[in-house]
């Protein structure tokens, strides 16, 4: 009973929240799913029938892999379970091939996999510094932070009704942000790297991870004020950064080299012939463009996790072909910094509503409409009351914030009383010592967040 | 986090739970002929919109009473005639007369879940809310907590959205006389609770503990004055909500008995298919059902049931009190299930709503009770294709539980409420001082037991000459756990009321 009492007992607060959100995971086995259930079957059939030389080019069914390799192979892996489960699936012919066991197997693989995310989580709480010891357990940052990362709306109903595996994905993406954080820089980078070969959409925020790197790991040293000190730089640094990357790319596209299918593979994973070049680099120039004017300014993780949050917004905004899921990719990393100045929590606050209430399209069925409504409630009135509970607002003061946003072109600054909520005094939060930047970056800076805005909601 | 956002925020999980177990497959499920559960609601719907109130309860060319003729109270009629004026607004072929029988489809499924969620929604969950913040002495985090274990527990939630029926409404009308009559609202609890008897005729289970208290209250205020006066005004209250609810079927003799032989039908016998009790769990190894004769049975059943539950009875008139009232609730039905007449395994759930409103009293025994009563429903929820729902939830009330109420760290004899009990047995036994280890001891073996017939029941084929070999040991183990509940029970309302006295004599 002792035993018991220890595992069962105070403080466990973590595994009570994972172990509740599994079950209700559980609970939404039974529910539509979209056809990336047939993707990712279909994939399982490819990997595990044939042999690497045909993965990209097998097309029988329309759903042909369009993932990199390291995606392959994970399928693969999976594969190997799921023969246990129903052989039928693994059959190539199979075209949306659906029984009871199939479901049931992919369900339970993504509920699974989802054990990274949790662990990432668990590694992102450590980086978080709860203020005040002795409160109350339900105002603590870290358990705001872990049900506002584990319990997520977006995540629940993308990847638990719809159907993906962003879960262990963005476990990954939020592991390497919590190794940044930690100062392992190489195993962020490393992170980083097998995650763009799992899922190569990632890429969006490469140059936020590019810049934050060279930066704050090539450069070892500063000036007292701050600013970079030029002959910091270490070679070796970005020698050994440069060797990581260049090591999961050669495990990954290493066989595919070989067997000079390299061109095949890129053409499956960017599917535009000439519009690639022109439209894809988009959004990336505008986050490049965003990013290098704050090269030198880019100091600490948490000026990284605005910059990749950044990045993400502008490649949805900017982006080809994207798909509403992937405002999950600018929501997850502003939960981090959510929980810890209220000016971010607000901007995270209509960021999150508006994001979550732009995937209600995504499951269109009537008996799924109580469910959605009911966990974007859940969410939303979690996310609002506690962030208001830790940051003790009131509502005036939001209010405030929201009539100011239409003063945001003015070149006037914003009033002192009012710089702790209004999204113009990001600047202010970058930590850079030295002077401001020329107000023409300044407005077209100002001018994107709130477009960004208006557009998304 | 201030309460109210709380609040919602549990009513909102226990709302998604509710919703996500409904899309499972309910009773008699693509089953023709006679389907189940769910068919039988449709059909009420159809007979009470299509004929005359006259007809409802007798046999008719168009309402053939073996067809699952109506056998609850007139307002599970009024229910239904309210459903079917909904249906018959968004699909009329759902209650079509003959044609309709076995309808399914996904939207009627819906149309149906609907109902259910919206009848929970209207006077369950409003019930629950409101009695969990009635509670007196406990801070505001743990009623919320409370609330949020009482809408998780499995069995109402199973059986209402997974099986299908309507128990959350007589439940919800029950919980609302309970919450009426503790709070000395005595003439809106009872018209409550009259209500809820008029629902389903099963709540007659909570009935002698509403008397007994109702009873107590009079004799406590004095017979020859307010406490007469609040006799008469209860009687005028109950026979009033009868006569209106019954109103209809008054106008002719033959009516009210017809009705009253649907709604009590003792020609089937002591009991039917497998249930937790003793005369199922007895039938095992002597078979009464068969030896005696029908009238035997009766008298037998009844003297039974009136001999366990008649001390706590006793107590609860001569000295009413909220807390005895609620134990009483719990020992009473628990005593009728037990040992009364035709009792259906789905019948645990009216034990499991006082148990639940002890919770925050004695967390540890109440959640094993829970947990029993929910293993005991196996069978019917395997017939039904309902097994990982019931995991889920068992599993999902478990946790919230233990965190809640931190049950582990409430079993010793003072928390168990066993204190005074052991101090009297220890006057002729003094070396009586294991109960609580012995009590945490037979939990871990009826835990244990419960997981492992749950995994035997799933993954194993009974033998061919036993065919219903893990049904008949799932009700035998249950019933074992209920006796030693039932005995609990008795035992802390006895006992509790002792000490009451004692220390009125030393104050």
């Amino acid at each position: 009973m002792a035993a018991f009492t220890i595992a069962a007992g105070t403080g466990n607060w973590f595994s009570a929240l994972a172990l509740g959100v599994t079950l209700l995971k559980c609970l939404l086995i039974p529910t539509y799913h979209s056809t990336d259930f047939e993707v990712h079957r279909n994939w399982l059939a490819i990997t595990h029938s044939l042999p690497i030389s045909q993965w990209y080019y097998e097309a029988t069914s329309e759903w042909t892999l369009d993932y990199p390799p390291f995606f392959a192979w994970f399928e693969y892996i999976l594969s190997h379970v799921a023969k246990y489960f129903d052989q039928e699936m693994l059959n190539v012919r199979n075209l949306n091939y659906s029984s009871s066991r199939t479901l049931l197997f992919q369900r339970f693989s993504v509920i699974f996999m989802d054990v990274l995310f949790v662990y990432a989580v668990h590694e992102c709480c450590k980086c978080i510094d709860g203020k005040k010891v002795g409160k109350e357990l339900t105002e603590k940052p870290k358990f705001i932070l872990s049900v506002l990362l584990m319990w997520n709306f977006g995540l629940l109903i993308v990847d638990h009704i719809h159907f993906q595996y962003n879960g262990f994905l963005f476990g990954l993406m939020l592991l390497s942000i919590a190794r940044l954080f930690q100062k392992r820089h190489m195993e962020g980078a490393f992170f980083f790297a097998v995650l763009l070969h799992f899922k190569h959409i990632y890429l969006y925020v490469a140059p936020a991870y590019g810049v934050y790197l060279l930066r704050s790991y090539c450069f070892t040293a500063n000036k007292p004020d701050g600013s970079v000190r030029w002959n910091s730089f270490s070679f070796v640094r970005v020698i050994s950064l440069g060797l990581v990357v260049f090591l999961v790319s050669a495990l990954s596209l290493g066989p595919f080299l070989a067997l000079n299918q390299l061109p095949q593979v890129f053409s499956r994973l960017f599917p535009f012939k000439r519009g690639l070049c022109h439209a894809y680099w988009a959004p990336n120039f505008w986050a490049l463009y965003n990013a290098l004017d704050k090269v030198l300014s880019v100091i600490g993780p948490r000026g990284f996790l605005r910059c990749l949050t950044l990045c993400a917004l502008s490649s949805f905004m900017f982006g080809w072909h994207v798909h509403e899921k992937a405002i999950l990719l600018a929501i997850l990393p502003m939960s981090l910094l959510s929980v810890q100045k209220a000016g971010d929590a607000s901007i995270f606050l209509i960021l999150t509503t508006t994001g979550h209430y732009s995937l209600f399209p995504l499951l269109f069925t009537a008996p799924e409409l109580p469910i959605k409504i009911l966990l974007m409630l859940l969410f939303t009135i979690y996310s609002i009351s506690s962030l208001k509970t830790l940051f003790r607002w009131s509502f005036t003061l939001v209010a405030q914030a929201g009539v100011q946003w239409r003063d945001l072109s003015s070149p006037h600054p914003p009033p002192t009383g009012f710089k702790q909520f209004s999204c113009l005094c990001l600047p202010s939060y970058w930590d850079y010592r030295h002077a401001p930047p020329c107000p023409a970056n300044f407005c077209l800076f100002v001018c994107f967040w709130r477009r960004s805005f208006i557009l998304v909601a | 986090m201030e309460k109210w956002y709380l609040m919602t925020i549990v009513v909102l999980i226990g709302l998604t739970v509710r919703w996500t177990v409904s899309l499972n497959s309910y009773s008699g499920a693509g089953k023709p002929p006679m389907f189940g559960d769910y068919e039988a609601q449709r059909h009420w719907q159809e007979i009470t919109f299509n004929l005359p109130v006259k007809q409802w309860y007798f046999n008719s060319s168009d309402n053939n009473l073996q067809y699952w003729g109506l056998d609850y109270p007139p307002l599970t009629a009024y229910h239904s005639l309210l459903c079917a004026y909904v249906a018959k607004f968004i699909n009329p072929d759902w209650i079509a007369l003959h044609t309709s029988r076995g309808y399914e489809s996904q939207a009627h499924k819906l149309f149906m879940r609907t109902t259910v969620l919206i009848a929970d929604l209207l006077i369950y969950i409003p019930a629950v809310v409101l009695y969990c913040c009635s509670l007196k002495d406990i801070s505001t985090k743990k009623k919320i907590a409370n609330v949020l274990c009482i809408l998780l527990y499995p069995g109402l939630i199973l059986i209402d959205y997974g099986h299908f029926q309507y128990n959350s409404v007589s439940l919800g009308f029950a919980l609302w006389g309970v919450l009426g009559v503790s709070c000395d609202w005595d003439l809106l609890g009872s018209l409550a609770f009259c209500l809820a008897i008029n629902y389903k005729q099963m709540e007659l289970y909570h009935s002698l503990p509403f008397f007994c208290f109702l009873l107590g209250k009079c004799f406590k205020k004095g017979l020859k004055g307010k406490g007469f006066v609040l006799l008469v005004k209860l009687a005028c209250t109950v026979v009033a909500s009868f006569v209106l609810c019954w109103l209809p079927f008054f106008t002719e003799r033959e009516q009210t008995l017809q009705v009253l032989r649907r709604l009590f039908p003792v020609d089937r016998g002591l009991f039917e298919d497998k249930v937790a009790n003793i005369w199922c769990s007895f039938n095992v190894f002597l078979k009464i059902r068969d030896i005696l004769p029908r009238h035997i049975q009766l008298i037998m059943s009844f003297c039974f049931t009136f001999l366990s539950l008649l001390p706590a009875c006793i107590r609860l008139t001569l000295q009413p009190s909220s807390k005895g009232f609620r134990l009483t609730l719990v020992s009473c039905a628990l005593s009728f299930f037990l040992f009364s007449f035709q009792v259906h395994e789905k019948s645990i759930l009216l034990v499991s709503l006082p148990v639940c409103l002890v919770l925050s009293e004695i967390p540890f025994m109440s959640t094993w009770f829970l947990l029993v009563s929910t293993f005991s429903l196996l069978p019917l929820l395997l017939k039904d294709e309902l097994l990982m729902p019931s995991v889920v939830t068992t599993m999902a009330f478990f946790i919230a539980c233990v965190t809640s109420f931190s049950i582990f760290e409430k079993t010793s004899e003072e928390e168990l409420q066993l204190k005074s009990f052991s101090i009297s047995v220890r006057k002729y036994l003094p070396c009586f001082t294991f109960l609580s280890r012995m009590i945490q001891y037979l939990f871990l073996i009826s835990v244990i037991t419960m997981v492992l017939l749950t995994l035997m029941t799933v993954t194993l084929d009974p033998p061919q000459k036993l065919p219903d070999l893990f049904s008949v040991l799932v009700c035998f183990v249950s019933c074992l756990n209920f006796l030693f509940f039932l005995v609990y029970f008795n035992i802390i309302i006895m006992w509790d009321s002792k000490s009451g006295r004692n220390q009125k004599k030393i104050s």
